[in-house]
C-alpha cells in the first residue's frame, strides 16, 4: 500500500516537473516568434521609408544616381529575400544597411540636404528604425540562444525530442559574406 | 535579473507592511499622549493604520502621476521629440518590453532623467530638457536604456512607493512635531483624564517615535537604492551594448552644477543622478547617499568598455557644453536634436 503511494507521489511529482519544462519551453518559443515578428515589423517600416527618402533626396542629388540605384535595388532585393529564411534575409538587409550608411555619407555632402527639414526627420527616422532593427536582432538572437539552450540541454531536450521543438538560426551574417556595396563617395 | 524581479516584489510587500506598522505605532503613540490613554491611542491608531493602508494602495497604483506631477513632468509624443521617443522605443525592443513607456520632459536646465510605474506595463520615463540638449544620440540611449533596466526590473515599483510612503511618514512626523511644539501640550493638559506624569512619559515617547520614524524611513530609501543604481548601470549596457554612451553621459552629467528645482527628499532616489547636491566628487560612498558616487559608476562602465578616461570625451564637445556637440559622428548618426 505505502509503495503503491509513493509511486504515485513520485508519478505526481516527476509529471509536475515534465508540464513546468513543457510550459517553459512553449513561452520560449513563443518569445522567438514574438521577438522575430518585432524584427519584421522594423524591417517593413524600414522598406516603407525609403521611397520617402529618395524622393526627397533625389532633386538635390542629380549627380549621385548611382547610389539612388543602389539603395532602391537593395530594398527590392531586401523585400524579396523576406520569404527565404532568416539567413537570407539577414544578408539582403546588410546589404541594404550599407547602401543607406552611403547615401547618408553623401548627403553629407549636400548642405542643403542638410538642412532640409523633411531630409533630417527622415534621417532620424531612418536612424532609428536602423536602430530598431538591431536591437530587435539582438533580442531575438538572445532569445534563439536561450530557446536553443533548453532544446539542447538534459534534461529538457527529452521533453523537447518527445514534442519536436526544433532549435531555431540566428539572425546573422558572418562577417566575410557581407557584400559591401562599392559607392563614390567623392 | 528574475531574482531581481522577485526581490524587487517582495520588498514592495514588506515595505508596505513596515510603513503600515510604523504608522499604527506612530498612532498609538501620538494618539495617547495628545487624547490620553489607550482609548486615544487605539482610536489614532485605527485612524492612522486605515489612512496609511489607503495611502500605500494609492501609492501602488497611481504614485507614478504623483511622482511625475510633483517632478513637473508633462508627457511628449512622438510629433514633439522625435528623437527622445525614438530612443525610448528602441530600448524598449532591445528590452523585449511589451509596451513603450509613457515620455515625459521636464523643463529644467539641470540634466536628469527618471523611472516610475508599477509594472513594465505602467511605466513612464521622464529626462529633463537639459539631459536632451546636452547629449547625444548615443549618451541618450545610455541613459534610457539605465531607465529601462529599472522599469525592466521592477525597481520602479519599489522606489516609486518608497518615494510616496518616506514622504507620507515624514509629512506625519512633521506635522506632530509641529503641532506639539506650538500648543498641542495646552490642550493635552485642560481634557486629559490620566496623571500628568503618565501623559507626559507619552507625549515624550510621542516625540521619539515622531523623530525617529523619518529616520527608519529615511534608512531604507537609502539602502535600497545605491546598489540599485550599479544594477542598472551594467543592465543598461546589456541593452545598448555600447558602456561609453552612459559613460559619457555620466561624465557631462557629473560636469553640471545645476541642482534640479523640482526634486526633493522623497523623490532624490528615482533619478539616474544625484539631483540635489551632486557636486562632491568623492571616491566613497556615506551612508546618507541616494547614489553612488558617480566617478566610480563611469569607472566600472570605463572598465567594461576596456577603455580609459580618453574615451570620455573622444570625438566630443568638452563635457557638460550646455550647447549640442557639433556632428562629428559616422553618417548613420544624426545630430541631437535642436535646443528648444
Amino acid at each position: 500500500m505505502i509503495a503503491v503511494i509513493i509511486i504515485i507521489v513520485i508519478l505526481v511529482v516527476v509529471g509536475i516537473i515534465f508540464a513546468g519544462m513543457y510550459n517553459s519551453l512553449v513561452g520560449r518559443r513563443n518569445q522567438v516568434d514574438n521577438a522575430w515578428s518585432q524584427i519584421e515589423v522594423q524591417l517593413k517600416r524600414r522598406h516603407d521609408l525609403i521611397p520617402n527618402l529618395v524622393e526627397a533626396v533625389k532633386d538635390y542629388m542629380s549627380y549621385e544616381q548611382e547610389t539612388l540605384t543602389n539603395v532602391t535595388a537593395a530594398r527590392a532585393a531586401a523585400i524579396n529575400a523576406g520569404s527565404q529564411g532568416p539567413q537570407a534575409q539577414a544578408q539582403a538587409e546588410n546589404v541594404l544597411t550599407e547602401s543607406l550608411k552611403s547615401l547618408f555619407a553623401v548627403v553629407e555632402n549636400y548642405p542643403d540636404l542638410k538642412a532640409n527639414q523633411n531630409v533630417l526627420s527622415l534621417q532620424e527616422e531612418l536612424t532609428s528604425t536602423e536602430n530598431k532593427i538591431s536591437f530587435a536582432r539582438q533580442f531575438y538572437n538572445d532569445s534563439v540562444l536561450t530557446y536553443n539552450n533548453k532544446i539542447q540541454m538534459f534534461p529538457s531536450n527529452v521533453i523537447a525530442g518527445m514534442f519536436n521543438f526544433t532549435t531555431r538560426q540566428f539572425f546573422e551574417v558572418p562577417e566575410g559574406d557581407r557584400a559591401v556595396p562599392t559607392v563614390d563617395l567623392r | 535579473m528574475y531574482e531581481q524581479i522577485r526581490r524587487n516584489r517582495r520588498a514592495s510587500w514588506l515595505l508596505m507592511g513596515f510603513v503600515v506598522a510604523l504608522l499604527a505605532v506612530l498612532g498609538f503613540a501620538i494618539g495617547a499622549a495628545v487624547f490620553g490613554g489607550t482609548s486615544g491611542g487605539i482610536g489614532l491608531l485605527g485612524v492612522f493604520g486605515i489612512v496609511a493602508i489607503g495611502w500605500s494602495i494609492l501609492g501602488y497604483y497611481s504614485g507614478d502621476k504623483m511622482v511625475l506631477a510633483v517632478s513637473g513632468a508633462h508627457r511628449v509624443t512622438h510629433e514633439h521629440e522625435p528623437q527622445l521617443f525614438n530612443v525610448v522605443e528602441e530600448m524598449t525592443i532591445a528590452a523585449g518590453l511589451p509596451n513603450v513607456p509613457a515620455v515625459y520632459v521636464i523643463e529644467e536646465p539641470a540634466p536628469n532623467a527618471f523611472a516610475t510605474g508599477r509594472d513594465p506595463q505602467h511605466s513612464s520615463i521622464a529626462v529633463t530638457r537639459g539631459m536632451m540638449q546636452m547629449l547625444d544620440r548615443e549618451e541618450l540611449q545610455g541613459v534610457v536604456a539605465h531607465e529601462m533596466s529599472h522599469i525592466r526590473n521592477y525597481d520602479i515599483r519599489f522606489a516609486t512607493l518608497v518615494g510616496i510612503l518616506v514622504g507620507m511618514i515624514a509629512l506625519v512626523a512633521d506635522f506632530f512635531l509641529r503641532w506639539s511644539f506650538w500648543g498641542g501640550f495646552g490642550r493635552r493638559r485642560g481634557g486629559g483624564s490620566s496623571g500628568d506624569s503618565a501623559g507626559a512619559v507619552l507625549m515624550v515617547v510621542a516625540l521619539v517615535l515622531a523623530i525617529l520614524a523619518p529616520l527608519a524611513a529615511y534608512g531604507v530609501q537609502f539602502a535600497i537604492s545605491r546598489r540599485r543604481e550599479y544594477l542598472a548601470d551594467a543592465s543598461g549596457v546589456e541593452l545598448t551594448r555600447n558602456p561609453l554612451g552612459l559613460a559619457r553621459a555620466l561624465n557631462d552629467i557629473a560636469a553640471d552644477s545645476r541642482p534640479l528645482g523640482h526634486a526633493n527628499r522623497a523623490t532624490a532616489h528615482l533619478y539616474i543622478a544625484n539631483p540635489l547636491k551632486n557636486k562632491k566628487t568623492k571616491e566613497a560612498s556615506g551612508v546618507f547617499d541616494t547614489h553612488p558616487p558617480i566617478r566610480r559608476r563611469i569607472a566600472n562602465l570605463l572598465e567594461m568598455a576596456h577603455a580609459g578616461p580618453e574615451a570620455l570625451v573622444s570625438g566630443r564637445g568638452a563635457p557638460a557644453e550646455p550647447s549640442p556637440p557639433h556632428d562629428v559622428s559616422p553618417p548613420s548618426a544624426v545630430p541631437p536634436a535642436p535646443p528648444a
